[in-house]
């Protein structure tokens, strides 16, 4: 890594340490969602982004995630942060499952059956025989987590710092991901999958990866938001967060870390501020910022900002 | 003389002080700060309706002069529907925008989600805007109140009638699949009894998703019921209507208290063949031909005229909204200059049989430290091709 | 037996409406490669404006042929003003577009003409054919006018320069316009056409469902898995599409599954028909050269 990325990954360290000390505890709340919304995000953005699987069901891995540690704590009274860990391995294990019948499919056709699963996930949910378990319609509600070992802490600092805490090692996983040969190989089967192939990647196998490693980031991102929320029911997760997630990767950068951080600062916070231009029509304003990102940014605010760091760079 | 002196002294003295103005966050001499949450985007917008109604409302109230003087500072977010959003919203209205308490929270699951914090922050969470049951619990959840007849008491009362009016009925349910539809559900089946499986013949349920209900009536139709339970929002209730009347099915139908509309559902549907529809209902309906001149709706219709000229007035959600807004005002009224939330809660759960012209004849809002729900006397009536005719007594969950 | 036959036929009833959304889906994806999400929104919104047009008294074909008009117009101007300035931009980015325009045209609806349902006239006699109690006319003409613009689209592809012009337009724009295509043009034509096809769509739906601005929301799914599975590049396989969705969502519901996970089920028999046939059924397999 560059000195200069290095020194903005100091401050931006620091200041998000600083950051629940200096603002109300409704605002580090906010910030929690967005660090689960951008783990969340890096998890899309490596099978679409860096792979070129396009998902437009990734709502279902969080929500499977949320409901694994819902159900963890609620019915067998696991402690909140064991339970993360096991929400990203079955949602690492479902991810590869679903990825071995998807290897089949390509583009349009894949998301289409993403897009479905994201539709289905509401619906499967409520479905009466798990509702011994989901909690069916009424959803699960989930006690809040506090400080352990005495910290002069409050528990949405605590909550936040312990948020912090996993977002950092899943980007440095991530990074570390995309830094490597998994990386390298991912995005080779994006950009030439058949010379990827004749140069012995093992497409079937990565792609399934892929969509497993991914599945994985956003499980545990659901399982995160699911203790920092409270609450689950099946229509928190409908195919608009699927969307929503999509969205995000594209307006915060694709093939991008610190995009996923800007597309979790834009899925949070522009639909609060569409909401107060217009009570009558909130999502067309949203609608709006939308085109007006896209317009603007084609890459992404990722992009942008890499555009802006090397025009200054270059003499 | 100094004796006189001592004596006025000594009255002054005993004399109670003036109730001292006392408030917490969010009410001072010159306002009342009112928070809410209301999904104004998404597939529940619909239900926005509310809380536009509710701000027309208290606009109206302001301009005539506020709550004993005090301006009404409505403040409502958009949740989408979704908990949580729902959690965030909340949060900042409490925490941030500091405002008094939450009024018609919208959304069984949205209300869910805030629960334990509004209790726990000791803020009321009053009336809110959902039918389920688990409101009514002061013992527990001592913040939070409900408003309307719950569905369970609702769906209850149907099956009691079935039972004693047809006993040899065969019903069949078409229910929406989420808190809902279920809710209903589980009062109709809780009204049965033990008998549940020998009345309910079929349940079907359809996703608000689903683009007709069609397919779901023809099962019902084909599961040889002759009674049917309509637990469907206003589109799908007229599609399920008409789509019954199409195929030559007709059950004696009873119709879910949220989609009675004469203007927005039945007329769609068809007024003739929504003959013979048997709701439960507890607020007066606008464009039922009944109470075309009836005088304690006119002070409804001229807010609508003046303060939501583009509203439609068919749209059950503003007679809703209206009237809870009264609910309301009638209990800060009670407060007087006392406007701490305990006072607030207080005065809530201390209306004694508050009458308002937009409830039907005969049902007044009673409330009590033990009993959180305002409203639980419903009338059945029955569609008679122009308007709905009321029959059979004032009905309390009792 | 009278039950499955019920359901089947209901089932064609609501495939029907599949079947012509996945027509205009099918439309936009021959003139620009590209699934617009907005399809059905679009949809809705002009058939509010046919609705406009009826209740200001205009007779019902009148409104009908103003409606498509204005829903030809409004295409070519989303494509000129809001698409062209992304045609550079990666795919997904003009996804995003979509969304958007999805969220814009849905918010606007319901803030212009409030969420209240509305009836929309049908121009078939009420009187079900012959007295049946399966289907309603209005159904049977849904059914008939969907398979007329099929006929129609089929032609216009197939034996017209103009379609030849704009299949070519899609597939491979530098070749086209090296032979004298305006391929801009082409694609404005190609988002006029289907907002045209979709407002036609949207007209024979709306008495069916109601029209409110949720109208086309859940029926953008089913469209979506039609024009798939019948192939996205052919029209006839998207209404075939349609009509099997239609119909097996149904029968599925009533007698296999139950209702509570019809959706899901549905869905999955879709993604195991495409794993079978990538392509779907009547599509053209894509063939990656080296």
């Amino acid at each position: 890594m560059s000195r200069r990325a290095l020194i903005a990954l100091v401050v931006l360290a620091i200041v998000a340490c600083a950051l629940p000390f200096v603002v109300s505890n409704y605002r580090t709340f906010q910030f929690t969602l967005v660090l689960v919304y951008a783990i969340a995000l890096l998890g899309l953005n490596i099978l679409t982004g860096y792979n070129g699987q396009i998902s437009l069901g990734h709502g279902a891995f969080y929500a499977l995630g949320a409901y694994c540690t819902a159900i963890l704590m609620d019915r067998f009274g696991v402690p909140y942060w064991a339970t993360i860990p096991v929400a990203g391995a079955v949602c690492l294990v479902v991810g590869f499952l679903f990825g071995l019948p998807a290897l089949r499919l390509e583009g349009l056709y894949l998301a289409l059956a993403t897009f479905a699963l994201g539709v289905a996930t509401p619906q499967l949910l409520k479905y009466h025989l798990l509702e011994k378990w989901t909690g069916g319609v009424q959803g699960i509600v989930i006690m809040k987590p506090s400080p352990p070992f005495g910290l002069p802490l409050n528990p949405d600092q605590w909550l936040y710092f312990f948020t912090l805490a996993i977002a950092a090692v899943m980007f440095i996983l991530g990074y570390n991901l995309i830094r490597g040969r998994i990386g390298r190989a991912l995005v080779a089967i994006r950009d030439q999958h058949i010379a990827a192939e004749a140069m012995g990647i093992h497409n079937a196998l990565y792609k399934s990866l892929a969509f497993g490693v991914s599945a994985m980031f956003t499980g545990v991102a659901g399982a995160l938001g699911a203790v920092a929320v409270q609450f689950v029911a099946p229509d928190s997760f409908n195919i608009f967060l699927s969307i929503v997630f999509l969205v995000g990767i594209v307006v915060g950068g694709l093939a991008s870390i610190p995009g996923a951080l800007y597309g979790a600062l834009f899925i949070q916070f522009v639909p609060n501020i569409a909401d107060e231009i217009s009570k009558a029509a909130p999502w067309a304003i949203f609608g709006v910022f939308m085109i007006g990102f896209v317009y603007l940014m084609p890459t992404g605010v990722a992009g942008a900002v890499r555009l802006i760091t090397a025009r200054r760079r270059a003499p | 003389m100094k004796a006189l002196l001592v004596g006025v002294m000594a009255t002054a003295l005993s004399v109670p002080a003036i109730a001292q103005k006392k408030y917490d966050a969010g009410a001072n001499d010159k306002e009342i700060k009112i928070g809410n949450t209301n999904p104004y985007s998404g597939p529940a917008s619909a239900y926005g309706q509310i809380g536009k109604a509710i701000a027309a409302y208290f606009k109206m109230v302001n301009d005539q002069g506020g709550v004993n003087g005090r301006k009404i500072d409505f403040v409502s977010y958009d949740d989408s529907y979704s908990p949580p959003k729902t959690v965030e919203m909340a949060r900042k209205l409490v925490e941030q925008d500091q405002v008094l308490f939450l009024f018609q929270t919208l959304g069984t699951p949205s209300n869910t989600a805030i629960h334990k914090y509004m209790n726990t922050m000791k803020v009321p969470q009053l009336n809110v805007a959902t039918g389920a049951t688990k409101w009514n619990d002061p013992k527990n959840f001592k913040w939070t109140m409900g408003w309307q007849p719950n569905y369970q008491t609702e769906g209850r009362i149907y099956a009691k009638h079935i039972m004693a009016t047809r006993p040899n009925a065969k019903v069949g349910i078409l229910y929406q699949n989420d808190d809902y539809g279920k809710d209903y559900l589980k009062g109709m089946e809780d009204g049965f009894g033990a008998q549940a499986s020998k009345y309910i013949v079929a349940k079907v349920s359809y996703e608000v998703s689903d683009p007709t209900v069609d397919s779901q009536i023809v099962q019902l139709q084909a599961s040889g019921a002759d009674t049917f339970f309509n637990i469907t929002t206003p589109k799908f209730a007229a599609q399920a209507i008409r789509k019954a009347y199409d195929i030559g099915w007709k059950p004696v139908q009873y119709l879910n208290n949220v989609s009675i509309s004469v203007g927005s559902v039945l007329t769609p549907a068809g007024l003739d063949k929504s003959v013979g529809l048997i709701t439960a209902a507890y607020l007066k309906e606008p464009t039922d031909a009944r109470w075309a001149n009836d005088k304690g709706l006119e002070p409804f219709r001229t807010f609508m005229k003046k303060y939501m000229p583009d509203a439609n007035i068919a749209d059950n959600f503003n007679i809703y909204g209206y009237t809870v807004g009264q609910t309301l005002t009638a209990a800060l009224k009670q407060c007087g200059d006392d406007l701490t939330r305990e006072n607030v809660m207080r005065q809530a759960a201390n209306l004694k049989s508050l009458r308002l012209e937009t409830l039907l004849p005969g049902i007044v809002i009673t409330t009590t430290p033990s009993d959180y729900a305002p409203i639980e006397a419903v009338q059945l009536q029955r569609f008679n091709g122009k308007q709905w005719e009321l029959f059979g007594d004032v009905m309390t969950s009792q | 037996m009278d039950a499955l036959l019920h359901q089947v036929l209901a089932g064609l009833a609501t495939g029907g409406i599949y079947a012509s959304l996945a027509l205009a889906l099918v439309m936009i994806y021959q003139a620009t490669h590209l699934v617009n999400f907005a399809q059905g929104e679009m949809a809705m919104f002009t058939t509010y404006i046919g609705w406009s047009l009826v209740e200001a008294g205009m007779p019902y074909w009148a409104a009908f042929f103003l409606t498509v008009g204005a829903a030809f117009v409004l295409g070519v101007l989303i494509e000129r003003v809001i698409i062209r300035p992304v045609e550079q931009a990666p795919v997904l980015a003009v996804v995003v577009v979509f969304i958007a325009l999805l969220l814009i045209l849905n918010s606007v609806t319901g803030w212009i003409y409030t969420y209240t349902i509305k009836t929309f006239p049908s121009p078939f006699p009420t009187q079900p054919l012959f007295g049946n109690r399966y289907l309603s006319s209005h159904e049977l003409g849904a059914i008939g006018i969907t398979l007329v613009v099929l006929a129609l689209l089929y032609c216009f592809f197939r034996f017209t320069p103009l379609g030849l012009a704009m299949r070519a337009a899609a597939q491979n724009p530098e070749s086209s316009r090296l032979v004298g295509i305006r391929v801009g043009w082409m694609l404005a034509l190609g988002w006029g056409l289907a907002a045209a096809i979709g407002s036609i769509a949207g007209m024979m739906v709306a008495p069916i469902v109601y029209l409110d601005p949720n109208m086309m929301s859940g029926v953008l799914l089913y469209a979506f898995a039609a024009a798939l599975v019948g192939g996205i590049d052919n029209p006839m396989g998207a209404v075939i599409g349609g009509f099997v969705v239609g119909v097996l969502e149904n029968v599925l519901g009533a007698f296999v599954i139950g209702n509570e996970l019809k959706l899901s089920v549905a869905l999955v028999i879709i993604i195991g028909v495409l794993l079978v046939k990538p392509s779907g059924f009547f599509g053209r397999v894509q063939v990656t050269r080296v």
